[in-house]
Formats: structure tokens, C-alpha cells, sequence
């Protein structure tokens, strides 16, 4: 389960950043993160998943989408890329921090224990939400608002 | 169960992806998908963990970044678009007056 | 009285001050008023600062002035001060005198001159100069004199700087002189190191302790000190400077090629008697070069045809002789010969400039003749030089040439050689000035018509001094008569107290042990002057076909002492070339190719570098993240080794 899943999900991702149609990107990266929802299921983050896929699936990529369309961005408008000598530092340095990376994290124990029944249910994650984590909880709800404002004033014509 | 490495490598090479992305799309906005791409890949590791420490921490730090993450979308696109007005395109590399 | 000897260099040096600050709002005539009353003043100053000193006690004729504490820097204690005593006395009223008549003459000589009052400045400086250097009471104050005198030297040679032969002449003179000056530096430092002091009284008295006779440290200093006296009074091996030097003014060549700067070479030995008495190798040498020089120089001015060059070899053949008096220990015969070779030297010198302005500028001798008529004033003063220079009895140069001879062959340190070159140059010298006479001033006229019509006797102001110069030049030897011809030998009994008790012993020993023999030498001198004068009549006036004749028959002979033996050419050759092409490549190779290479191509990699580094900046954003991700990958890659 966890090998298919994981391979959708990074097939997927890879995807995202080769096609090029911009919407096909997006839809893409829709199919990738639904593989990871799948993941958490499998971390027993219920609560999580479902989160994933409601806020940034269906919040954040869809925004991604309307924003595509209103600009009308199709691939061939893009210009010269400027920055064709840089890239291929850009995939070895990439490949070192991969490998950097995987390295490290060679040595981490194995096996996964177990969890209660309890564990990453709404319930709990309520719990300690509105509890240990008020403050943060509270926090966000200014950042925001504070994005809100961020973004009508940046797209806004005529300040 | 699946041994905590593999979501740690599948974590690793997500993000990897991601900040390949980054830089080698001349698209603002697929590199912005890069940028969510690292965002989810971290978020991986983090339940990960999580699970693996039983603790449930993690999960309500997930919320937390989802919610940032959607918080900086939202501004981010908002930026694109005005770039967009100023220079008629979304190339990454229209963008370079901050240069000697 | 003896407060004020200070004022003696002060003047010329106000002199110097004022005219040179206000040099274009003063008038011609105001420059001149205050460049000629500066040494006047110190002329009379300085004849009532003898006076004085004749008042005192023979055993305390030595006055001290200190102005300041100049250089106290722990054992080495300079003051800037002055030493008043018979020798410096003798000499500021040498300079001063014959520097106010040379002053004077000037403003008739350099009357047309655009520069004139630029002339005058420099002159005033001089003299400054030249009375700090005798008057100074130790050698670093000395050596501001000295090289205060080589400065102006420089300046006026090259007066008329727009002439190429005259800068060069300058440079010549001062690079020169700068090589001795090394030599005088260096006697000077082993002179502290060995005495602790350059104090003259002090090292006077600290002498005999301090060094050995003939002993290593004081042979060293006085052989330096010698070389750098052959540098300013034109002694082989640095004479080259003086023929050269004739490219400035006449008037320049009469003051400081004749009286005065010269002369400082001559006044240094005998300041120092005390030192090189210590040291007979020295001695030898400075007598050796002293005679050769005198002979050699005199050899040279037989064959040249430009009246200036016949005088300046003439300089330097009597300032040979005044090394030789020194190198055998008759320093007052050195310093009695000095003062009467600044009397006719200048009236020479004075006379042939006449001559020149007379002739519209002419200074070949091959174009001039009969000018006994024209230029009657000039011709009888400038006989009396002639006479004077040539030593006929009765004349100055004659007492004190004389007495340079006999010391030559008498003296503890003499030597029979040095009286007979002494005597064979004295001959020459006689042959050469007359030979210089009869070209010049008789004969027939073998100038043109233009240079006819302007001919006209100089100004009073130039044939004044040049009378008072041929008086002096007749008496001036008077009061330096030997006792064997009666006289009083007063001069050398003046100056006694400064010379070393052993030159005074010797001079009045061998006085006294042949006085036949002092008469035959003397006559014999006399005899051979006499019969060079005939020669020179014969040749240049009843028979001039015939010296025409001689010099082709001895036309070897004629072609090496016409180009001076080559001597400027083989310096040239040997010394000037490589450092030429030592300091062009040092230019060229060292400073442009490998200085100026390192410094021009760091700053290019500099250049290049931060055009490179530039690039990093191009204010594309990937290339931003891209740097960022390697940067990255490094540390975590750091802390992965670690």
C-alpha cells in the first residue's frame, strides 16, 4: 500500500514540474497530494488527510487554477530562459542534497510502534488544538487575516 | 508496518523534487507549486514522526503549516498578479532589476 | 663686537630673502641696491671683526658663537655655531671682499640680461653659503656650506637653462660634486665614531689621543675628507666638472670657479691640518694628486682656444697647487696662495669677461687680437693678473707660489719631485697666460667688421673692480714676504696658532737651514718663467706661422692635450654608460615590466574577479535560489562530516 502510494505521489510530483501546460501541472499536483492523504491515512492522521485534501486540494489549488485562467498563461508565452547555464548546477546540487539527505537518514531506527486507537482523531487533535496549542490557533486566525489584506491590496488596480 | 525510513526517503526525495522545481521552471507559477511541493514533503516528515514518537504534536503542526501555507498562497498569487500587470508575463526571469 | 659675527653670513642671506620674495615688485635697480650691499656690509663687518681679533692676545685669537642647540641627539652635540679665528678671518674677508667687487661687476656684465635680477638672488645665496661653510665651527655645518655652495653652483651654471650645453654643464658640476660629497660624508662619520664629536676645537684637542699617527681610522677619514675636497676644488679624479662649468656668466666663473667655491676643498684641509697631519699616507696622496693635477691641467690649457677654458684649467692647475702645499704640511702657504688666486684668478676672469662683452660675445681667441688699443683699462689690469698668476717677482703670486715651491722641497713631507713638476708647471702656466695675452691683446685683429663696430671699453662698473682686483693682486702678496727676502712673514705668523704645532716647527726649520738654497730655487723658478714668456712672444707675436708649425709636428701630442686626454670620454664610457643603461633597465624591465606589472595586473584581477562575481548578481531569481541550494547542500554537507 505505502509503496504504491508513494510512487503516485512522487511520479506525480515529478509531473508537476515537467508538463507544459500550466493547468496540467496543477491537476498534477492534485493527483500527488491525494496519494499523500493516503499516506497520512496510513500514519493514522485521519484528521490530517482529510484536512489536506479538503483545504489544500480544494482551496489552495483551486485558487492556483483561477489565478491560471484569469491570466490566461499558456507555455509559449513564457520568453528566453535566461538561466540555461545555471541549471544544470541546479539538478547536481540538487542530486547532493538528495544524497546528503538520504544519508542521514540511513541510520534512523526502524520499525514504527504502535498507537492507540485514539490517535490523530478529530478528537485529539481538538484537544490539544484548544488547548496546549491555543495560542498558535489564535495567532494564525491574525496571519490571516493579515494574508487577506496582504492580498486584495496586491491585486488590487489603481492603489 | 512500514519502517520509518521510507517515509523519511520518500520525504526527502519529494522535497528534492520540489526545490528542483524551483529552480529549473521559468513558469512563476509552477515554481510556486514547487514551493508547495517542499511544504507537503516536509509535512510528510513531520506525521511521520509524529507517529513514530506517538505524540500528536505533529499533527496539530501540520494544521499550523497548512494553514501558513494557505495564507501564503493566497498572497503569493496576489503577487504573480501584479507582476503580471507590470510585465505582461509570468517569466521568472523578467523579474531582475534587483541586480548591481 | 664678537656678538654680531653671526650678521657676516646673515646678510647675504637676507639679501637673498628679500630679493627673492619680492623679486617682481622690486625695480631692477632695487634688487641690485640690496644684492650688492649684502656683501658689501659683510665686508666691512668682517674688516672690523679682524681688527678685533688682531686686538687680542696671539694665543686667544679664537672666538666662539653659538646661535642654537641644532642637533643634540645623545653623544652627538652640534650647535649651529661659528668659529672666528685667523684662518676663518683671512677667509670671510676673501669672500666677502672679492664677492662685493664681483657683485659690482655684475651689474655692468649682466645689465641686459633678462634674468638679472634671478642672477643677483642666486649670488646672495651664495655667499650665504660660502660664509656659513668658513665660518662654521663643525663639519656638519660645514656641509650645510658646502653643500649650500654646490646648489648654487648648480643654479648658476645652468643660468641661461634654455641652452642644452648649460643644463648639462650644472648637472654635471653638481653630480659631481654629489660623488665627493659621499666621500666627505663618510670621513665625516668615521671621524664621530672614532672622536665622538665633529666639533672643530674639540676634535682639535681630542686628535692626538684619539688616533694613531698613520693608524687606519684617521688615514680612512682624511682620505674620504680628501676625496671630497677633489669634488669641490677640482682635483683629478672629479676636475671634469670646472672646464664645463664656463657655460655660466663670466662674472659666476670669477666668484665661485676662481675666489670662493673652489676654494673649500683647500679651506676643509687646512681646518682639519690638525687631522691630516696625523696621517702621512694621506699627505702623500694629496700631494701626489696635487701636483699631478697641477701639472696635468696646465698641460690642457696649453692647447685650448676659448679664453674661459684656458682660465679654468689655469683654476684648476693653482688649486692643484694649493693641495700639494697642504699634502706637504705648508698649510699657510696653501691658504696664502688661496687668497691671491682669488685676487688675479678674478681679475682674470673679470678681464676676459670684459673681453667678451667687448667682442659682442666672443669667446674664441683665434678670432680676437689687438685689443691692447680698444680695451686699454682691461689690458693693463689683466696684465697685472697675467704677471701676477705667472709669478713675477714683486707680484702676489709670486711670494706665494714661491713659497709653495720651497716648502714643496723642503718640507718634512716634501720631495724634490714635487718642486720640479711645481716648477716645469709654473713654467707652463707662465707659457699659457701669455700665450693667452699676446692672442688677445695683440697682434692683428682677426675679428670681423660687425664685432668692430661694437667694440667699446666696458662700463665703470665692470673696470673698477677690475682696477681695485689688479691692485690687490700686486700688494696682496706683500703681506706674506718671507724672511729670507726680507720681509715680515707676517701672514704666516697670523695664522700659526691653527696649524699643528708641527708644520709651524718645520716651516721655520727649514727656513732657517737654507736660505742659499731657497735663493737658487727661487732664481731658477724665476729664470724659467722668464724664458716662457720669450716663447710664448715668440710664437704668438713675432712668429705666429711658427706655432702653427710646432703643432703640426707634435700633432700627437697637440690632438691628446687639445681633447683633454679623453678623460670626460673614458668616464663617460666607463662609468656614466653603465649606470645609463643600469638605470634604464632598472626603468624599463624592473619598474614598468615587473612593478608596474604586478601592480596593473593585480588591480586587473581584481577587475576581472568582480566581473566575474558580478555575473552572481544578474538579479535573476533562480540564479538567487540556485546559489542558495548550493549553499545549502554545503553546510548540511559540513555537518553531515562532521
Amino acid at each position: 500500500m505505502f509503496v504504491v502510494a508513494a510512487i503516485i505521489a512522487l511520479a506525480a510530483a515529478v509531473m508537476v514540474i515537467t508538463v507544459k501546460s500550466p493547468v496540467a501541472s496543477v491537476l498534477y499536483l492534485i493527483i500527488s497530494l491525494l496519494a499523500q492523504s493516503v499516506l497520512y491515512i496510513q500514519l493514522s492522521g485521519l484528521f490530517v488527510a482529510a484536512f489536506l485534501v479538503l483545504i489544500y486540494g480544494g482551496a489552495i489549488l483551486v485558487l492556483f487554477l483561477f489565478v491560471i485562467m484569469m491570466l490566461n498563461i499558456r507555455h509559449a508565452d513564457l520568453g528566453r530562459d535566461m538561466l540555461a547555464k545555471v541549471k544544470p548546477w541546479g539538478w547536481i546540487f540538487g542530486a547532493a542534497l538528495l544524497a546528503e539527505m538520504v544519508w542521514m537518514s540511513m541510520g534512523v531506527s526502524s520499525r514504527m510502534n504502535a498507537v492507540g486507537e485514539d490517535f490523530g482523531s478529530v478528537t485529539a487533535v481538538a484537544l490539544l488544538l484548544y488547548g496546549k496549542f491555543v495560542y498558535p490557533f489564535e495567532l494564525t486566525s491574525i496571519l490571516l487575516l493579515a494574508a487577506i489584506v496582504g492580498a486584495v491590496v496586491m491585486a488590487k488596480r489603481g492603489l | 508496518m512500514v519502517p520509518l525510513d521510507y517515509y523519511i526517503i520518500l520525504s526527502a526525495f519529494l522535497f528534492v523534487v520540489g526545490v528542483i522545481g524551483v529552480i529549473v521552471s521559468r513558469n512563476l507559477i509552477v515554481m510556486f507549486m514547487g514551493i508547495e511541493i517542499m511544504l507537503n514533503a516536509a509535512n510528510l516528515a513531520i506525521m511521520a514522526f509524529s507517529r513514530h514518537l506517538r505524540l500528536m504534536d505533529g499533527h496539530v503542526f501540520v494544521f499550523l503549516v497548512m494553514t501558513v501555507a494557505a495564507a501564503e498562497a493566497a498572497v503569493g498569487l496576489a503577487i504573480i498578479i501584479a507582476v503580471f500587470r507590470g510585465r505582461e508575463s509570468v517569466n521568472a526571469d523578467a523579474l531582475n532589476v534587483m541586480k548591481w | 663686537m664678537f656678538d654680531y659675527i653671526f650678521i657676516v653670513p646673515l646678510l647675504p642671506l637676507l639679501g637673498f630673502v628679500i630679493n627673492g620674495l619680492w623679486r617682481t615688485r622690486l625695480s631692477k635697480k632695487a634688487v641690485q641696491a640690496v644684492a650688492v650691499a649684502a656683501p658689501g656690509l659683510s665686508f666691512v663687518l668682517s674688516a672690523a671683526l679682524f681688527f678685533k681679533l688682531l686686538a687680542l692676545d696671539p694665543d686667544q685669537r679664537l672666538v666662539q658663537q653659538t646661535l642654537f642647540s641644532w642637533i643634540p641627539i645623545g653623544s652627538l652635540q652640534l650647535n649651529f655655531a661659528f668659529l672666528l679665528d685667523p684662518l676663518s678671518a683671512v677667509m670671510i674677508l676673501v669672500v666677502s671682499g672679492v664677492g662685493f667687487l664681483i657683485h659690482v661687476y655684475s651689474i655692468g656684465y649682466m645689465a641686459h640680461d633678462p634674468g638679472i635680477k634671478r642672477f643677483f638672488i642666486y649670488l646672495n645665496l651664495f655667499m650665504f653659503s660660502m660664509l656659513t661653510l668658513v665660518l662654521a665651527d663643525n663639519l656638519i655645518l660645514l656641509f650645510i656650506g658646502w653643500e649650500g655652495v654646490g646648489l648654487c653652483s648648480y643654479l648658476l651654471i645652468s643660468f641661461w637653462f634654455t641652452k642644452k650645453s648649460a643644463t648639462d654643464a650644472g648637472n654635471k658640476a653638481f653630480i659631481v660634486n654629489r660623488i665627493g660629497d659621499f666621500g666627505f660624508l663618510l670621513g665625516g662619520f668615521i671621524l664621530f665614531w672614532a672622536a665622538g664629536t665633529l666639533q672643530f676645537t674639540e676634535l682639535a684637542a681630542k686628535a692626538p689621543q684619539v688616533f694613531i699617527v698613520g693608524g687606519g681610522a684617521v688615514t680612512a677619514a682624511t682620505l674620504l675628507l680628501f676625496f671630497g675636497a677633489t669634488g669641490k676644488s677640482a682635483q683629478i679624479p672629479l676636475y671634469i666638472w670646472l672646464p664645463d662649468a664656463m657655460e655660466g656668466p663670466t662674472p659666476v666663473s670669477a666668484l665661485i670657479h676662481a675666489a670662493t667655491m673652489v676654494t673649500a676643498g683647500v679651506y676643509l684641509l687646512v681646518r682639519l691640518n690638525f687631522l691630516f697631519i696625523l696621517a702621512p699616507t694621506t699627505m702623500l696622496v694629496v700631494a701626489i694628486v696635487g701636483c699631478a693635477t697641477a701639472f696635468v691641467a696646465a698641460t690642457i690649457g696649453l692647447a685650448q682656444n676659448d679664453i674661459k677654458r684656458v682660465l679654468a684649467y689655469s683654476t684648476v692647475s693653482q688649486l692643484g697647487y694649493m693641495m700639494m702645499a697642504c699634502g706637504v704640511a705648508a698649510f699657510t702657504a696653501g691658504i696664502f696662495h688661496l687668497m691671491t688666486h682669488a685676487f688675479f684668478k678674478a681679475l682674470l676672469f673679470l678681464g676676459s669677461g670684459s673681453v667678451i662683452h667687448a667682442m659682442s660675445n666672443e669667446q674664441d681667441m683665434r678670432r680676437m687680437g689687438g685689443l691692447r688699443q680698444s680695451l686699454p683699462t682691461t689690458y693693463k689690469t689683466f696684465l697685472a693678473g697675467t704677471l701676477a698668476i705667472a709669478g713675477i717677482p714683486l707680484f702676489s703670486g709670486f711670494f706665494s707660489k714661491d713659497e709653495i715651491l720651497w716648502q714643496a722641497f723642503s718640507s718634512d713631507h716634501g720631495h724634490v719631485v714635487f718642486w720640479l713638476v711645481g716648477v716645469v708647471t709654473a713654467a707652463l702656466t707662465a707659457f699659457y697666460m701669455f700665450r693667452l695675452v699676446y692672442l688677445t691683446f695683440f697682434g692683428e685683429g682677426r675679428y670681423d667688421r660687425h664685432t668692430a663696430e661694437h667694440l667699446h671699453e666696458s662700463p665703470k662698473v665692470m673696470t673698477m673692480p677690475l682696477v681695485v682686483l689688479a691692485v690687490l693682486s700686486v700688494v696682496g702678496g706683500w703681506i706674506g714676504i718671507p724672511h729670507v727676502l726680507g720681509g715680515g712673514a707676517w701672514f704666516e705668523n697670523f695664522l700659526e696658532p691653527v696649524m699643528a704645532s708641527a708644520s709651524g716647527a718645520g716651516q721655520e726649520a727649514a727656513g732657517h737651514a737654507d736660505v742659499s738654497l731657497e735663493y737658487i730655487l727661487m732664481a731658477v723658478a724665476v729664470v724659467l718663467v722668464l724664458a716662457s714668456i720669450y716663447a710664448a712672444y715668440n710664437l704668438y707675436v713675432k712668429n705666429p706661422a711658427r706655432a702653427g708649425s710646432i703643432r703640426k709636428s707634435l700633432s700627437g701630442l697637440h690632438k691628446a692635450v687639445y681633447n683633454k686626454y679623453w678623460v670626460d670620454e673614458f668616464y663617460g664610457a666607463t662609468i656614466v654608460r653603465p649606470v645609463v643603461n643600469g638605470s634604464i633597465f632598472l626603468w624599463k624591465i624592473a619598474d614598468v615590466l615587473i612593478i608596474d606589472g604586478i601592480a596593473n595586473g593585480l588591480a586587473r584581477l581584481v577587475g576581472d574577479m568582480s566581473e566575474t562575481f558580478r555575473r552572481m548578481q544578474a538579479g535573476y531569481l533562480r540564479g538567487y535560489l540556485t546559489v542558495f541550494l548550493i549553499g545549502v547542500v554545503l553546510v548540511i554537507g559540513f555537518l553531515v562530516v562532521r
